[in-house]
């Protein structure tokens, strides 16, 4: 028996922006169904990780393969393509937009009908019909009809996950989910994030250890571009050099 | 897009509005014809502009350029190889398509300011091409010496201006049912989403540019058969077709109307035409005034331009209603 494909495969990931160096041979492999959650101080190259996963910057060396296939050189939208999705870590969604259409027209890219000028009826309404479905997923199938920018803000990350799930990912990178969610409106976010279907393999970038201890089955920690560690949420916690870095000497 | 609803007979009406003033304007003003066909040749016109800078968010001051080459075109056409009013225009729509593609592409890697500039380069060098090149183009004397035959060899080009009312009308329309297609369908939802968020549309995959450079060879090709009509119209292109000022005039029309909603550019343009006809005949330096006055109240006071006049008075209202209330 043949071990299952990696959905997510990183290896060696460097970049430098001249002298500062933000990715330094990251090796990272994510299976199908992983719940991994990647966490580090401000400037530990979380974001550049995921800009050089996503094909917003090109690394200078390494390689990323999405199930098998290679992905650098891909620009942004082909990597979407071939199922690797992200999430923002600010509300980055079509203001002017219902939060249905907001899905819908993510619907309508993946099936290729976003090219569509003259022909479009039938199409159109199932994107539509399938975008109702993923907002009654969130539980926010009531807000369907309303413009985003009228929605509360934590309707509006649960919006941006539903885009992110209609495109169907083999891996989805969560930035930051729960950033400036009102504590009341939090708890929503945890149930859709343990409610996520579990085939996906998914890296969480998060700063708020509730949320990773609750989510994560794995952490993997990134300081100054190199990754520290990666272990199960308790061997993180526990590890002296993390804490040290990142939880604090005296916290958890 | 969350717009007020109308009843459908309402709407109905409004849909049928521009065209019955088409037509009742044939019957009812058959001196001023050649009025008509100029404003609904403008119509179409900001109809292009509408396209890429309303809709996909295009920074652009550069579409006279594609006004220019299509009136150019058409009458380079009808004088050198066929004198065919719509062999002619269909020549004139594939060149300004052809170069709307090839320029779209290399330029809409780039928004914003440097957008702006590099349209307004484009349409600077034609604009001196045209000029310096006068065995060509006739220079600043324009080109001239345009003969049409009868469309369908039946109907006369003439001086009364008839038919080349008619064919305005139907180009027009003919653009219009497509335009208004095209914003209505994924293709057009995704380019309102790039204008509205580019990161957004490549996160959800969406190829941008190719995108910007499809309906940017479609607003070219539009905006080619607009300046075609006015070469057939007038038989004549000056060279003021491709001026700074052409897209300068179609920017306020359209701005002036209100963007993205198609009947802006119909009225728009119309309203221009018609202030800047009325109040020449007052004074010819005062119209300009009054255009510029009228387009900083539209831009200050109706954020959806002139066709926001209606709801923006019902709010008034409402607010009025809502004070009397208070006071009671």
């Amino acid at each position: 028996m043949t071990a299952p494909p990696l959905a997510l495969s990183v290896r060696g990931l460097s970049k430098n922006f001249g002298a500062l160096v933000v990715a330094q041979a990251i090796d990272l492999d994510l299976m199908p169904g992983a719940r991994v959650a990647l966490i580090g101080p401000n400037g530990a190259g979380k974001t550049t990780f995921v800009n050089l996963l996503t094909g917003f910057l090109e690394p200078d060396s390494g390689t990323i393969a999405l199930a098998g296939e290679h992905l650098v050189g891909l620009r942004p939208e082909q990597r979407v393509k071939r199922g690797l999705v992200r999430t923002h870590q600010i509300s980055t969604l079509l203001f002017d937009n219902t939060a249905r259409d907001n899905v819908a027209i993510a619907v309508a890219e993946r099936e290729g009908f976003a090219w569509r000028m003259l022909r479009f009826g039938k199409e159109w309404c199932a994107c539509r019909d399938e975008a109702q479905q993923r907002l009654e997923e969130m539980e926010i199938g009531g807000a369907a009809d309303r413009s985003v920018a009228q929605l509360p803000y934590g309707e509006q990350r649960l919006v941006e996950i539903a885009i992110a799930l209609s495109l169907r990912p083999g891996v989805l990178l969560l930035d930051e989910p729960a950033a400036g969610v009102p504590a009341h409106e939090t708890e929503l976010i945890h149930q859709v994030l343990g409610r996520l279907p579990a085939d996906i393999a998914i890296l969480i970038i998060e700063h708020d250890m509730d949320v990773v201890f609750r989510f994560a089955h794995e952490i993997v920690v990134l300081v100054q571009g190199r990754i520290l560690m990666r272990g199960p949420p308790a061997a993180a916690s526990a590890d002296p050099g993390v804490r040290a870095v990142y939880l604090g000497n005296t916290a958890v | 897009m969350t717009r007020g609803r109308v009843s459908p007979g309402l709407a109905a009406i409004g849909h049928a509005l521009p065209w019955a003033i088409v037509i009742v304007y044939f019957y009812a003003a058959p001196d001023y014809l050649s009025f008509g066909t100029q404003v609904m040749i403008w119509i179409l016109f900001a109809m292009s502009l509408d396209l890429v800078l309303g809709y996909a968010g295009i920074l652009t001051l550069g579409h006279a350029g594609f006004f220019g080459l299509g009136a150019y075109a058409a009458g380079l056409f009808a004088i050198h190889v066929s004198s065919d009013p719509i062999l002619g225009h269909v020549a004139a729509v594939g060149i300004t398509a052809l170069f709307g593609a090839v320029s779209g592409a290399m330029i809409l890697h780039t928004s914003g300011v440097t957008l702006l500039m590099l349209t307004l380069a484009i349409v600077s060098v034609m604009s001196e091409y045209a000029n310096q090149a006068r065995g060509l183009t006739g220079g600043d004397d324009g080109l001239q010496g345009i003969k049409l035959d009868p469309i369908f060899g039946i109907f006369q080009f003439s001086i009364f201006g008839k038919t080349a009312y008619v064919y305005a009308a139907v180009v027009l329309f003919g653009w219009f049912l497509l335009a208004w297609r095209i914003v209505h369908s994924p293709f057009g939802r995704s380019l309102d989403g790039i204008r509205q968020n580019p990161r957004r549309m490549r996160a959800i995959g969406t190829p941008v540019w190719w995108r910007l450079v499809a309906i940017y060879t479609i607003s070219a090709a539009m905006a080619g058969s607009a300046g075609a009509l006015s070469a057939h119209a007038a038989r004549f292109v000056g060279l003021s077709v491709l001026s700074l000022l052409s897209s300068g005039i179609v920017t306020v029309a359209l701005i002036l109307g209100g963007t993205r909603r198609i009947y802006g550019a119909f009225l728009g343009a119309t309203i221009y035409f018609v202030v800047q006809d009325y109040s020449a005949k007052i004074s010819p330096f005062f119209w300009e005034f009054v255009v510029g006055g009228m387009l900083i109240a539209t831009v200050l006071l109706l954020n959806g331009g002139l066709l926001d006049l209606g709801p923006a008075a019902l709010r008034l209202r409402d607010r009025w209603r809502g004070a009397a209330k208070d006071g009671e």
